[in-house]
């Protein structure tokens, strides 16, 4: 299998180099951006594919995790691949790099210099295996932001608080004033998102990086993130009665001043845009929940199968190129609401909150996602413990020795 | 054919009980754990309450949706006028997905939206509906959604059924001066044997299969109480990349099928020659 | 009373306003209201603006009736890149459903035939495992089935997909004709063959006639389940071949972003459509069911 990648890196990077024909190649890809925003951004990718005179064919299909994955596993499974598709980074395409499906693109990494201008660099470390890079990074969506409703504090006659400490505190007035302090979604991802963001704003980075990484079942145990779940069972009181399922409909409660906040990624962000609100003056997003100003890596890289066609395996390589190129990462970025992953770029058309965060990154107050750190299979055990968590009476303690155990047990 | 659909069931679930001895993630391989996955699967707390709600899911459901099911069919079968209305206004849930009407029964159901707020706003202020919310109620709530959406296709059956029985039974019961009911319960139910054993298998294998309600309604929530096993499954073969583990839970739900089944194949082939 | 064979069946009752017709229509209409109460959101919901809608009252009629997200979600929602919405996948669903739905009654409806008449070496274990067959979730058989599909060289082909329709469609159908055609009293199977007719003989002239309802119902049962059939559509075929159903899942199923209530109900609505369209004009069928089971008599 090496050979055989190594063979096929080696004829991309030739026919890649050498020829430069203008023959239109049909281009399958699959993605899971479907909505208005995302559709309009990948059609950014689509145009600027076109114009090098090849054909983007789109394959979009909605869902990530259940739905799009094994769609995109069983077809690349079925020895009849398309030319390229996105997948979370991360570790959920080890194996399938491991059984030689998955193209190295490292000779066009290294001839382009992806790992000069790549920022943070966590995110092309998450596509390496083995010193090869086998994606190409094209955003960072990040999960640790708390949104206020000016509203809803200025109803319960209070300041809209600037970190949690302050938000905890003024609770109580919220529930008074007859506001619900904390929307919630009843999912364990929103729920594990709340949590993983609690975590880095009372644990702090070191800790966190100790258990996330470093899968120290001790600090786990100990009591550094005892804090930590003690703090989430405050936040899970703060949320009792929040009786929706997405998290847009959670967001909704935020906009609509019935609820005080909500701790949700950036993509939150759009849900406001569209009602009309605007940054700084109907609503207030904290990052780091305004504690430890820092914020996760995640984000979306696109993957190329392993083809025998060198047709396509050429316009293969010019995608990957174009994916991470100045010109089409902002245009791309900016439709999508989400950062780029290029530290040379001016974005200074982007908002209030996307300023934000462009400048946490710019300082590097980084961590990698959850998705880099720990395996799928864990992520799933610790998402049905916060879904138990959350939504039951479970105490601090038990939970925290159910999650020290599972990071115990982790790969 | 027949080779074909063989080749694939057999084939298909002898490979997946291999490979649920096996560590398979992402890919399937063979790399032998022995009974390592079951273990876990049985000191897992999801999956022990999976099993339950779909215990109490399952009985609850095969009992009301045979008895609507039936009911309504034996109501539309009494020459009534409007019978093509009637009949496609019960079937049709069975024709939307339920992505989206999972939807409409979130919204049905939620309290602050639904008909709880409706009740509270003529006047009924301590009236509550709020079943998706409460783990104690989760399940019926599912339940009464479930309902909705396959009583319609068992009536349908059921009608079919009652429409391949022979007028002349009837013409003899009034004779005899036996009552409607009791022509039902004594002489037309015990002809429909088989037909009521298409439905019972009809809707056993949907509450074993029972997963795109779940997730369209509460996706298992509030916590953990209203998972169910072929969520279970699926979340863990695609979701948690963990297919041995997905794969062990699936030969269980199998196992328990077959378990049920054999004892019926006896029954029904063993004892008496019918054909 | 010439036409007693095409009405249903069950004692009929006497007076129009008599206490059982009451209790009856009243049942009836009761239940129905319960049945609609869902469409009814849904079709109020997909007439509305999105504005209306964050107003929050899903029971309230439209304000402002609109068309436009039925509009949107047949022929302008973006799935992806490609802004036609539902309009795109309707012919490759079609084209589907046909030979799918065609091929599996009749292998099905053959296969119970056989079963409940013609008992062959085996056929009681073949039954069994089609019904341990139907209990199978079908997301656990799709990598055997890409494995096999890869080895005889259908995967990405529409035939694979029928191919794949048919074997899922197997269990339940064979089951279902079985035990119809098992009810049919059994002394007209025997004097048929008496008469020197064979195994199509009786199935064509006898069982077929016989049958229509169960039929119906095994149509309704295959149109649905393909028709809304999302995850094997995908897997086995191509984009420029994807069923109507991904675009519907692209619409309403999307991760981040806004979700559009009433363009997902209307898209919801609209996929519906062909299976609804069908069991309203299947309900002849199950009249005339009846009328062809007349010549027994």
């Amino acid at each position: 299998m090496k050979i055989k990648q190594s063979i096929s890196g080696l004829a991309a990077a030739i026919s890649f180099g050498l020829c430069a024909s203008v023959q239109a190649t049909e281009l399958e890809v699959t993605h899971w951006w479907t909505s208005g925003g995302e559709a309009a951004a990948v059609s950014e990718f689509a145009k600027a594919f076109d114009a090098t005179g090849n054909k983007w064919v789109d394959g979009a299909i909605a869902g990530s995790g259940g739905t799009a994955r094994p769609i995109i596993i069983s077809r690349i499974l079925g020895g009849d691949p398309m030319g390229a598709t996105q997948l979370n980074h991360g570790r959920q395409a080890e194996e399938l790099i491991e059984e030689g499906l998955l193209t190295d693109l490292t000779d066009l990494a290294d001839k382009e210099g992806w790992r000069d201008f790549v920022n943070p660099s966590s995110l092309l470390d998450a596509c390496t295996l083995d010193g090869r890079i086998y994606c190409a990074p094209v955003n960072i969506h990040s999960g640790q932001w708390l949104w206020l409703s000016h509203g809803a504090f200025k109803e319960a006659g209070i300041d809209v608080p600037q970190n949690w400490a302050e938000f905890v505190a003024a609770a109580p007035q919220l529930a008074e004033a007859g506001i619900l302090p904390l929307a919630m979604g009843q999912q364990g991802w929103q729920q594990n998102l709340a949590f993983g963001t609690i975590t880095v704003a009372v644990a702090g980075m070191e800790a966190w990086t100790e258990v996330s990484v470093n899968k120290n079942a001790e600090v786990a145990a100990g009591p550094v993130y005892k804090e930590v779940f003690e703090a989430a069972a405050a936040a899970r009181e703060l949320a009792k009665g929040s009786n929706v399922q997405d998290w847009n409909m959670a967001t909704n409660l935020v906009i609509t001043d019935k609820a005080g906040g909500q701790i949700m990624g950036d993509w939150a962000q759009g849900e406001f845009q569209v009602a009309g609100q605007v940054a700084g003056e109907d609503y207030t997003c904290l990052p780091g929940l305004g504690v430890n100003e820092i914020l996760d890596t995640g984000g979306d890289a696109f993957y190329f199968p392993v083809v025998d066609d060198e047709e396509t395996q050429k316009a293969q390589m010019e995608l990957a190129s174009l994916l991470v190129s100045p010109k089409v990462q902002v245009d791309f970025n900016l439709k999508k609401g989400s950062l780029p992953i290029r530290g040379d770029i001016d974005l200074s058309t982007a908002n209030d909150c996307m300023q934000k965060g462009l400048k946490i990154l710019a300082a590097g107050n980084v961590l990698p996602s959850g998705d880099m750190a720990l395996s799928p299979d864990t992520q799933t055990q610790i998402e049905d413990l916060m879904a138990e968590f959350w939504s039951t009476d479970m105490s601090a303690a038990d939970a925290q020795a159910s999650y020290a155990a599972i990071i115990e047990d982790a790969e | 054919m027949i080779l074909t659909v063989l080749v694939v069931f057999v084939g298909g679930t002898t490979w997946t009980v291999v490979h649920s001895f096996t560590k398979s993630k992402l890919l399937p391989k063979l790399n032998f754990v022995g009974l390592d996955q079951y273990e876990r699967l049985w000191g897992t707390r999801r999956w022990l309450v999976s099993i339950e709600n779909l215990a109490m899911y399952g009985a609850l459901s095969l009992i009301f949706t045979l008895v609507i099911g039936f009911t309504l069919a034996a109501l539309l079968d009494r020459k009534i006028r409007g019978e093509a209305v009637f009949r496609t206004i019960f079937l049709y849930p069975f024709a939307l997905s339920f992505i989206v009407t999972g939807l409409a029964w979130q919204w049905i159901l939620n309290p602050d939206l639904g008909v709880q707020q409706v009740v509270r706003d003529l006047g009924w202020t301590t009236f509550e509906l709020n079943p998706l919310n409460n783990p104690e109620t989760v399940m019926y709530g599912i339940l009464v959604a479930g309902l909705w959406q396959g009583t319609g296709l068992i009536m349908v059956i059921m009608l079919a059924g009652l429409r391949g029985i022979d007028e002349d039974i009837w013409k003899a019961a009034r004779v005899d001066g036996i009552g409607t009911t009791k022509t039902y319960v004594r002489i037309i139910i015990p002809m429909m044997r088989p037909v009521f054993v298409t439905a019972l298998v009809l809707i056993a294998s949907g509450i074993i299969k029972l997963y795109d309600l779940v997730v369209a309604l509460t996706n298992g929530g509030p916590g953990l109480s209203s998972e169910v096993p072929a969520k279970y499954v699926i979340n863990y073969m695609f979701r948690a990349q963990n297919l041995g583990q997905g794969f062990a839970a699936s030969t269980m739900m199998l196992v328990s099928v077959a378990i049920i089944l054999i004892p019926w194949a006896f029954l029904e082939f063993g004892g008496k020659k019918r054909g | 009373m010439a036409d007693l064979n095409s009405d249903p069946q069950g004692p009929r009752p006497r007076r129009v306003f008599s206490r059982t017709n009451i209790m009856l229509y009243g049942t009836l209409i009761v239940v129905a209201l319960y049945y609609l109460l869902p469409l009814y959101v849904m079709i109020a919901t997909s007439l509305k603006g999105m504005p209306e809608i964050r107003l929050g009252n899903i029971f309230a009629p439209p304000v402002e009736v609109t068309f436009e997200p039925w509009v949107k979600a047949w022929s302008t929602a973006c799935t992806g890149i490609n802004c036609d919405g539902l309009s795109r996948g309707f012919w490759n669903s079609v084209q589907i459903l046909v030979p799918s739905v065609i091929l599996s009654i009749a292998i099905a409806s053959i296969n119970g035939y056989a079963l409940a008449r013609w008992r062959f070496k085996g056929s009681e274990l073949f039954f069994s495992i089609l019904i341990v067959g139907a209990f199978i979730p079908y997301q656990t058989m799709l990598y055997p089935l890409v494995i096999i599909l890869r080895e005889i060289g259908l995967m990405g082909s529409l035939w694979g997909l029928v191919l794949v329709h048919t074997i899922f469609g197997m269990p339940i159908l064979t089951l279902l004709f079985r035990n119809y055609f098992a009810a049919i009293p059994e002394d007209l199977h025997k004097a048929a063959r008496v008469d020197g007719a064979g195994f199509w003989g009786i199935y064509f002239r006898i069982m077929l006639p016989m049958s229509l309802p169960i039929f119906v119902v095994a149509m309704i049962l295959q149109v649905t389940g393909i028709w809304n059939d999302f995850l094997f559509g995908v897997i086995y075929t191509k984009p420029d071949t994807y069923p109507m159903t991904v675009q519907l899942n692209n619409i309403v199923n999307s991760v981040q972003g806004i979700k559009e209530y009433n363009v997902n109900m209307a898209a919801t609505l609209l996929t519906a459509a062909v299976p609804l369209l069908l069991y309203f004009v299947s309900g002849k069928l199950f009249v005339r069911g009846i009328a062809a089971g007349a010549v027994k008599g």
